[in-house]
């Protein structure tokens, strides 16, 4: 006991972005310094702060508060227990106080509030962070009273539909049925995006409070969370937390003593980017083809297994919690227009400080780009951002100025998206990506209509022709573009055209240079 | 009840496995009476015995009462399942755009010069089997890879270079 309470806590994060650069190896390294030098030491595993420029970041409880020190790898352990890093003392890596590291302190985190504080794996220490405030709140409502404050936060879909959760949530709540079901659309295959994967590695308990809520306010009994199988480390961190909550009753029979039941489950994908499409995760959850349906019926009505089925994305399901625990009127207090609350945003690719900035709507490209993320890692300068992930367009340095709400984005022929933002520098090719836009489509297309599982094909063909020095195809692109984006089934036959026709649009210049075929 | 086979279960680069049926079927019937089964059950075949070979597909369809084009038509669906046995290690490499903005197709290229071996290939001492894959989650730290269940960000050529190394025991 004595030597715990003397003990110094240090934080070094379990964040799979950390592990991929030496987290792991820091820790031991830690550990065994501790041992040697004879120091008693408590290390907690955390979530990331997302200033992943910085990872592996190791952080140091003192009397002040938590001091940081990154970039730090096994090699810099030594040093910095020469440097007494335990009190806080000066070592190259030290970056002060991590709570006024400016990415951070300019943020408003409320959906990762807990996010890189907190251990993600201990009960407790959601406890003790306000966890869980939001489902005893809701315990305590009538079901109707839950998708009413739902509704009135304004929260919209997460995963760039941006549809208003709390009408989903309605319509299955007033959909008569013996079963019905919550799914977690947890196959974030969006490149540059990340927010799913870091709520549930680094505060998986949110999201099975903010699923726990939506069983209450719809009448459902079983959920799904359906992660793709790339995330190995999120479908580990989402059990462990499922069968903590299952034994201290925050899950299963009676929820915390009342007459409410919710039963949780993950599915691990199996590498297929149209599983993100609802209607095709609903297929691969019954065990078929990841197949797109027609819709409708929409899954509210005839879901998962024909039942009534609440289908949302991951920051979305993670919003509900504090949404409940603080209101509606606090959740919408954020934000502007018919965009309220707060936006995980993504800042990835050629970026200098990547990582996670959590933000009211109606923060600019720019304001993101150079004051968060300090312009490119490679110093040239930005040439084009793709925003909204492999369906979203291509923009200019000359629409930066747009503010990030949904409505503002469309206005520029952009999307928001899942809030992820890809960051290019001028050695970009314009042509390639457009080219790279249709060969993914061809390569992850359901199958199911045309538009999208021939016209992907046939565009990755055209664009070669153009590039090769046919200047007459890009009609025929256009042409077949306008085919996809009215014929398609879903999104991703339909938006495929966007990243194609944006590069085209803003960037004509790079198409026709005849380079094109030897780089593919 | 079980069979206890573990000690038969081929994890390296077997050309002609025979596979063990009767673990197939044990691993069918632990998790067949989960709601659409399929792909639970799929992703424990193919943890076992490294690949879904092409002769468990009629077992599978029998016991989840479905035909064996369905069962053939959801594995070939999916990237994830593999109908053949692969490498020793399975190296993926994202290709997606926040990793080809930061020099993911140098990587690729160099790896596939490396191996020998263009995508969904083996290096020809069976040591490596290199897979695309759209997206690792590690976006603000491309170019990434995966060797097996290990995450690695920023890999340069050097470093792809040491990584291998490190998993053929060379040093």
């Amino acid at each position: 006991m004595n030597a715990l309470d003397t003990a110094v806590t240090i934080y070094v994060p379990r964040d799979s972005t950390a592990l991929a650069l030496g987290a792991d190896q820091v820790a031991a390294a830690i550990v065994q310094q501790a041992a040697q030098r004879g120091i008693s030491i408590k290390l907690v595993r955390n979530g990331s702060r997302g200033m992943f420029w910085l990872e592996p970041l190791v952080e140091v409880a003192t009397a002040a508060g938590r001091i940081a020190y990154g970039p730090v790898e096994a090699d810099d352990v030594a040093a910095l227990f020469d440097a007494g890093f335990l009190s806080g003392g000066q070592h190259g890596s030290a970056l002060g106080l991590v709570e006024e590291i400016p990415y951070l302190k300019q943020q408003e985190r409320l959906t990762f509030a807990r996010v890189g504080i907190t251990d993600p794996l201990s009960l407790p220490d959601y406890l003790a962070h306000e966890g869980y405030a939001g489902l005893r709140r809701a315990l305590t409502m009538p079901s109707a009273a839950l998708v009413q404050e739902v509704l009135d936060s304004g929260l919209r879909g997460r995963g760039g539909a941006a549809f208003p959760t709390g009408i989903k949530w309605k319509t299955v709540a007033a959909t008569v049925a013996a079963q019905k079901y919550i799914v977690c659309n947890a196959d974030e295959g969006d490149s540059g995006t990340f927010s799913d994967r870091m709520v549930m590695e680094d505060d998986p308990f949110m999201l099975i409070e903010g699923m726990t809520i939506a069983a209450l306010a719809v009448g459902a009994t079983r959920g799904y969370i359906y992660v793709r199988s790339e995330y190995p480390h999120a479908i580990a961190a989402l059990n462990h937390a499922i069968a903590t909550a299952n034994s201290a009753n925050y899950l299963g029979d009676n929820i915390l003593g009342s007459a409410s039941s919710f039963y949780l489950e993950v599915r691990k994908g199996a590498g297929a980017y149209i599983c993100g499409e609802e209607t095709a995760l609903l297929e691969s959850l019954e065990g078929k083809r990841g197949v797109v349906r027609a819709k409708p019926p929409l899954p509210a009505i005839e879901g998962l297994f024909g039942q009534p089925t609440v289908i949302n994305n991951v920051i979305s399901l993670a919003s509900v919690p504090i949404i409940l625990a603080r209101g509606a009127a606090f959740y919408k207090n954020y934000g502007m227009g018919r965009s309220l609350g707060t936006l995980p945003m993504q800042l990835a690719g050629n970026i200098r400080r990547g990582g996670l900035v959590e933000k009211a709507f109606g923060v600019t490209l720019r304001e993101l780009l150079q004051d968060f993320g300090g312009g490119t890692a490679s110093g040239k300068p930005i040439r084009a951002v793709q925003v909204g992930g492999p369906l979203g367009p291509y923009l200019p340095p000359s629409l930066f100025d747009t503010k990030l709400d949904y409505e503002a984005m469309a206005a520029v022929g952009g999307m928001l998206g899942h809030g992820g933002i890809v960051v290019f520098d001028d050695s970009v090719d314009m042509a390639k990506q457009a080219r790279y836009a249709m060969e993914f489509c061809a390569v992850e297309s359901c199958g199911k209509c045309t538009p999208c599982r021939i016209g992907s094909t046939r565009g990755v063909e055209v664009i070669d022709k153009i590039v090769a020095g046919q200047p007459q195809q890009i009609k025929l692109l256009r042409d077949l573009c306008d085919t996809m984006v009215n014929g398609s089934l879903c999104a991703m036959g339909s938006m495929t055209p966007l990243p194609v026709l944006s590069a085209l649009d803003h960037f004509p210049e790079d198409f026709g240079k005849g380079e094109l075929g030897q780089a593919a | 009840m079980k069979m206890q086979i573990e000690a038969s279960v081929p994890q390296a680069v077997p050309s002609d496995p025979s596979v063990d049926l009767n673990q197939v079927r044990s691993i069918i019937q632990e998790f067949k009476m989960l709601p659409g089964a399929m792909l639970p059950v799929l992703h424990a075949i193919q943890d076992a015995l490294g690949y879904v070979p092409p002769s468990v597909v009629p077992l599978i369809a029998d016991e989840l009462n479905l035909s064996r084009a369905e069962v053939h038509g959801v594995i070939s669906f999916y990237h994830h399942f593999r109908q053949q046995p692969a490498g020793r290690h399975i190296v993926q490499i994202c290709r997606a755009e926040a990793c080809q903005a930061v020099g993911a197709d140098a990587l690729v290229a160099h790896a596939k010069a490396a191996l020998g071996c263009d995508f969904h290939g083996t290096s020809s001492d069976g040591q490596f089997t290199l897979e695309p894959v759209y997206c690792l989650g590690q976006c603000a730290c491309g170019p990434n890879m995966q060797i097996d269940d290990d995450l690695h960000a920023r890999v340069s050529s050097d470093k792809f270079n040491r990584l291998l190394r490190a998993k053929r025991g060379v040093q």
